[in-house]
């Protein structure tokens, strides 16, 4: 049989799945396989969608990739959940809203939970993506529950970032605080059949109004039914637009540069981090220099110092 | 390699509520597993499709009509044709003596009747899964 890298890049389902499984677990063989990736890589058009759970963004990727399907475009979505930080479980449900899409051989769904901080979600997603891009996706989509520093990370992997809003959620306000409105290249207003609508346009629209700097590109809002269809071609040639704008200036480079520094230094600090904690060697070190810190006989910073000196050795 | 179990429970065809395919779902999760959950209405093509890109080790499926033969056996059959054959597969609901054999040797392995503890499936499903 022929190497899974290169059945990876054949574009079969089943190396697809299984080489996403392999980086998700930090295999070494994952690590060996992505080498024969990367050349391949960086051709695909990648979009993520953020938001609030249940704003829509499964049922809005599931219209816009049938949009992207119809001018022959091949699809690949990553759709994350967040993990249980207690029992280390999830129950990945973004699928129940893509049903219509599971006999497209032409579309690859893979849900992914946010898994542990050792884990390294954000690096799994980089390579996930570029699995996916190497395969000969044309179109990427990566959604995501907008909270927390990791989510807004895997974002920053995005061409193109939509943040979607609904009415009546009481949670635009909140979402502008939280700094997940910087990320945006585009605004969603989802459930634009649902009461409230015109006012958190309005919202919106007076957000972007005081942020657009003078002479610069002033955020689209789109408003849209994901349920039934509706809005999503304008969505679509929104956020084509905007990568052609990107194309068309040295942003595209830059984006795509800052998403392989972040990669490179996620890789080392997956890296660096295993290496402390999963060899049994530190892990010992590791407990009698906490039994030290509490007992005042050592300050964390030199505990720090002892374990890092030893690592670089 | 920190490798997680990852479970589809899906609920193949046409009768009405996934009460029962939820609740399922939701005790694999607190067993810490990695659960897909697809939802109603799901035809045999669509879940061995799902169970392939999803590289799950398990695929649950719950039943409460009397279809269940037929629907059942072609996921295994699809299974096998896709070269999944190393998928634990189980069964869910209401399911007459009868049939229990033949579903066995289709390739189902753990079938399990209303009223089993969750504890149950959750040990069944480590004890089989592949490593
Ligand atoms: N009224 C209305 N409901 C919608 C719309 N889009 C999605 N929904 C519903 O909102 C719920 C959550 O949708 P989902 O796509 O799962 O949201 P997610 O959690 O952001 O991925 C589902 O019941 C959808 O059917 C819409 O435009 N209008
Ligand atoms: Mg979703």
């Amino acid at each position: 049989m022929k190497d899974l890298g290169q059945r990876v890049l054949d574009g079969e389902q089943r190396a697809i799945a299984k080489m996403i499984t392999l980086s998700e677990n930090n295999s070494p063989e994952a690590a060996r396989e992505m080498k024969v990736l990367h050349p391949a890589s960086g051709r695909a058009q990648i979009i993520g969608i953020t938001g609030v759970m249940g704003a829509g963004k499964s049922t809005l990727v599931s219209e816009l990739a049938m949009e992207y399907r119809k001018m022959g475009k091949t699809v690949g979505i990553i759709a994350i959940d967040p993990t249980s930080p207690f029992t280390g479980g999830a129950l990945l449900g973004d699928r129940i809203r893509m049903t219509k899409l599971t006999e497209d051989e032409g579309i690859f769904i893979r849900s992914m939970g946010t898994r542990g901080m050792l884990g390294g979600l954000t690096s799994a997603v980089y390579d996930v993506v570029e699995i996916m891009d190497a395969a000969g996706k044309d179109i990427i989509m990566v959604e995501t529950v907008g909270v927390g520093q990791a989510e807004v990370d895997i974002i920053k992997i995005a061409d193109t970032t939509v943040v979607v809003l609904v009415p009546g959620l009481g949670d635009s306000i909140q979402a502008i605080k939280a700094g997940i409105m910087e990320i945006a290249d585009i605004y969603v207003v989802n459930k634009a059949d649902r009461p409230g609508f015109d006012r958190i346009m309005a919202e919106i629209e007076s957000l972007v109004d005081l942020t657009t700097e003078a002479g610069k590109r002033s955020i689209p809002i789109i408003p849209t039914v994901a349920k039934t269809g509706e809005g999503i071609a304008e969505l679509r040639a929104s956020v084509d637009e905007h990568l052609e704008l990107l194309n068309g200036t040295n942003e595209f480079q830059a984006n795509r540069r800052r998403r392989y520094e972040a990669e490179l230094i996620e890789i080392i600090r997956k890296r660096l981090m295993n290496l402390i904690f999963d060899e049994s060697i530190f892990k010992e070190r590791i407990e009698g220099l906490i039994d030290q810190i509490e007992a005042k006989e050592k300050d964390p910073y030199s505990a720090a110092e002892e374990i890092l000196s030893q690592v670089l050795k | 390699m920190e490798g997680k179990i990852r479970v589809l429970v899906a609920k193949p065809g046409l009768d009405g509520h996934d009460r029962g395919a939820k609740i399922v779902a939701r005790a694999l999760r607190d067993a810490g597993m990695e659960v897909i959950y697809t939802g109603l209405h799901q035809t045999a093509e669509m879940i061995v499709q799902t169970a392939i890109q999803e590289d799950v080790k398990v695929v649950g499926l719950s039943l409460l009509s009397g279809a269940h033969m037929t629907l059942f056996t072609d996921v295994t059959r699809i299974l096998k044709e896709k070269g999944m054959d190393d998928v634990l597969v189980l069964g869910g609901g209401i399911i007459p003596e009868d049939d229990i054999p033949k579903l066995r040797e289709s390739g189902i392995k753990g079938i399990f009747g209303p009223g089993t503890p969750m504890d149950d499936i959750v040990s069944f499903i480590k004890e089989n899964v592949e490593e």
